[in-house]
């Protein structure tokens, strides 16, 4: 096949398109630029598309033999990626970049470009697996490597687009990827992973967003209604979150207290103590199904971060929307986030979460508190 | 490790970018490097070095209609572009403070508009642009203009000899003489123009001229800035005071006898190759304006001329593709040429000399640059235009993908 192994400069991806040649494929190395600015050099982890790392790709590509050409993305990344993350902050929500920019630009405007030049497949650093079902379709599944599994990121993929990519590195541990690296000679095979946001280099979202949407000081306060503190903008804030509030004083019986809700409409920010973060009850919309979509009431284990814990639910999909039951709660589910479903090591697909609400605590009388999304996008309480 | 891309048969379209080296240079620099001799020793290699550097100065300066102590030895267009800039800047400020004014055009390349931008930004520097017509060029009155009513204040013109993405030959006698009229020196960066039309120091009027070996079948990393003797720089190098003083370093001799040789045979002969190569190019653009994709030439392009115009220079607009995709779509099919414009980490952004040339972004970014040189062919011409529609068919393809807000519809609902 006619494959473009999309190449960042890292070690992951530099093995990725080494084994995709050694498969016999007809690979050419592409580099997407997705900063209008790019930074002359890679600073530790953090930071993205840097010159070093356009630099690191194409010497990688030069070792492996074959062409290599930067692809500049900048524009779409910045609009569908960048902006959309700006949006879902200054709404109160809590977007995973990382899965946007999986969904619109690297298995959407870099495949849909690939395969308009001709090419058949895109091959990734990515570790998760892609594995031939009963039926004959490709199955999205966990990495090997569960330390290092990224099906959560890809759970936005559907069944076109897997049928049009390569995992690579889904069958191997890291350390063996890096070991690999060192082994062909690659001087990239030390290289720190990356960590964090890409396009906020220096890891401060908060400062990041207060750059772009601007001190907007507001009122933290408790599921009472009382002012307990301040802050300089509410979309600085994450459901689940503890540090960062300054809060003068402890809650009754001096437990540490946590982000509840951001309420954007009049920028203030709810705390509580932990245990009335605790979620089971996922509304979720944008579902993105990575195969057949599941039809009535299905078993599934839930994942609501990157690397969180998979909790076993059910989930019951209806057209726009799913709804997903977990088994017990878990506490720091945002918003905005995304839940992403598995049947074994299989990614059945993922939704962005609209609501988020505790039907234990609404059985047991403690009043019910949901988070959900406005029709005009902003978070609200309801009930109380 | 290379690979054996060197038994591959391909069209080389991109002379601009850099020639083949020829056979006679390649062999004058081998043998070179065979030899010891640091030019400014004293002793007998020493002297048989030194031997070979004048003996090169002369060649160069007689192909250029230059005196040989006005050539200086440079690593190539880039440094005698700095060196000429922030050289005569410096000195004519030093004489007269008033100085601080540099008149420049919109279409120079980065190695002129990139020193301006550090002048402007670090040493007090002033700039009038000078404004280019549809096609690219300046205009004497444009000149004049910007010199105004306080010549007085200019410390130097600069003009392109030869546009290096669109080939447009600018009027360099004209404007020089205006220079003159104002006591102001002037520069010219003829790194694309040599070879291809006729470049003569002396009777262009010019105070500095900037010339480079690999554009020419010389090799890469040698150059020149030819400097009038009246032409006053600070150095931007310090040290053995090599070149007049103004450009230290032990002179890399072996590629200057091949940049030598190299310069004889490209301006020998010039008004033959210089036609031979418009033909091809004009071959070029004909078959490619006939692919019926409304192809365009942009700049100065009148068939079977080759004086407005570089002789080896066709620019083409492809409307409704990316240039880099038909660059790689070319290149796959083993025809190599160029957008034209600087890349910044390999990705083109949208060339200043099209958008000088009041071109809109969205049609700058189907540029694509071909240019001919010394092994050119009309089997190179029937390649590039064999492998063309394709080429187009999928760039637009893929325009129109990349360009879309959707990804690939979701299958199930």
């Amino acid at each position: 096949m006619r494959v473009v192994a999309a190449m960042s400069g890292g070690v992951d991806s530099a093995v990725a398109a080494a084994r995709m040649v050694e498969d016999g494929h007809d690979v050419v190395g592409v580099h997407l630029a997705l900063s209008q600015n790019p930074a002359t050099l890679r600073e530790g982890a953090r930071g993205c598309c840097t010159i070093e790392d356009a630099g690191d790709a194409r010497r990688v590509a030069d070792m492996i033999g074959i062409p290599f050409y930067v692809w500049d993305m900048a524009a779409r990344f910045k609009n569908d990626v960048v902006d959309d993350f700006v949006a879902e902050y200054a709404a109160g929500r809590t977007p995973n970049p990382c899965l946007r920019c999986n969904e619109k630009i690297k298995f959407a405007a870099l495949l849909d470009k690939a395969l308009a030049l001709g090419f058949d497949a895109v091959a990734t650093g990515h570790y998760a697996q892609i594995v031939q079902g009963a039926s004959g379709a490709r199955e999205l599944h966990r990495a090997l490597d569960m330390a290092k599994d990224q099906s959560y990121v890809l759970g936005v993929l559907n069944a076109d687009q897997l049928a049009r990519s390569f995992f690579p590195l889904g069958d191997t541990a890291k350390p063996q990827i890096r070991q690999e690296a060192a082994a062909r000679g690659f001087y990239v095979a030390a290289k720190p992973d990356s960590h964090d946001i890409c396009f906020i280099p220096d890891g401060d979202t908060r400062k990041w967003l207060t750059d772009r949407l601007g001190e907007q000081p507001g009122d933290i306060v408790d599921t009472g209604g009382t002012t307990v503190g301040r802050h300089d903008g509410a979309y600085g804030f994450t459901v689940g979150q503890r540090r960062g509030l300054h809060l003068g004083q402890p809650a009754t019986g001096g437990q540490p207290r946590y982000v509840l809700e951001v309420q954007p409409k009049t920028n203030t920010v709810v705390v509580a103590v932990g245990d009335l973060l605790g979620i089971d009850a996922i509304t979720g919309d944008h579902c993105r199904w990575c195969g057949p979509a599941p039809r009535g009431e299905v078993s599934v284990g839930a994942q609501v971060r990157a690397h969180g814990e998979e909790i076993p639910a059910t989930a019951w999909a209806d057209g726009e929307q799913v709804e997903v039951r977990l088994q017990r709660p878990v506490r720091g589910v945002a918003p905005g986030q995304s839940v992403v479903l598995y049947d074994g090591t299989r990614v059945v697909g993922s939704a962005t979460i609209a609501k988020a609400t505790s039907a234990r605590a609404a059985a047991s009388g403690q009043g019910r508190r949901e988070l959900t999304r406005d029709a005009d996008g902003s978070t609200s309480p309801a009930g109380g | 490790m290379l690979d054996s891309s060197a038994n591959v048969s391909f069209a080389y379209l991109d002379h601009g970018a850099t020639t083949p080296m020829l056979p006679e240079a390649i062999e004058a620099m081998t043998a070179q490097m065979a030899t010891v001799g640091n030019a400014s020793s004293l002793h007998t290699s020493g002297r048989l070095g030194r031997r070979v550097v004048e003996e090169s100065r002369e060649a160069i300066a007689q192909a250029m209609g230059a005196r040989p102590s006005e050539v200086l030895f440079t690593s190539g267009g880039t440094e005698s572009d700095n060196l000429a800039i922030k050289g005569t800047f410096w000195a004519r400020k030093d004489a007269d403070p008033r100085r601080v004014r540099l008149l420049v055009s919109t279409v120079e390349h980065h190695a002129v508009l990139d020193c301006v931008d550090f002048l402007v930004a670090h040493e007090g520097a002033k700039v009038t642009w000078l404004e280019v017509d549809q096609v690219g060029r300046v205009h004497p009155e444009t000149v004049r203009a910007a010199i105004g009513t306080d010549p007085e204040t200019v410390a130097l013109v600069s003009v392109m000899w030869a546009n290096n993405e669109v080939g447009t030959v600018q009027p360099i006698a004209q404007i020089a003489a205006l220079c003159h009229e104002f006591a102001i020196p002037m520069h010219s960066d003829a790194v694309q123009a040599v070879g291809q039309v006729v470049v003569d120091f002396a009777a262009s009027g010019l105070d500095l001229l900037s010339i480079s070996g690999h554009k020419i079948g010389g090799p890469q990393g040698v150059g020149a800035l030819l400097a009038r003797r009246d032409a006053t720089l600070v150095p931007l190098t310090h040290g053995g005071g090599q070149e007049r003083q103004v450009r230290s370093g032990s002179l890399d001799v072996p590629a200057i006898r091949g940049f030598a040789v190299a310069i004889r045979h490209a301006t020998a002969d010039l008004a033959r190759r210089a036609q031979r190569l418009t033909a091809l190019r004009d071959m070029l653009i004909v078959g490619a304006q006939d692919a019926g994709f409304g192809v365009q030439v942009s700049g100065d392009w009148v068939p079977g001329d080759g004086t407005a115009r570089l002789p080896g220079n066709a620019h083409l607009l492809v409307p409704g593709c990316d240039g880099d995709s038909l660059l790689y779509l070319l290149d796959a099919a083993g025809v190599q040429c160029s957008t034209g414009s600087a890349c910044q980490a390999g990705v083109p952004q949208p060339s200043h000399v099209l958008l000088a040339m009041g071109m809109s972004e969205h049609k700058a970014r189907g540029a694509l640059r071909l240019t001919l040189g010394h092994t050119s062919t009309s089997a190179d011409i029937d390649a590039f235009l064999a492998a063309l529609p394709a080429a187009v068919e999928r760039a637009q393809r893929a325009q129109v993908a990349t360009s879309s807000q959707q990804a690939i519809p979701t299958q199930t609902r």
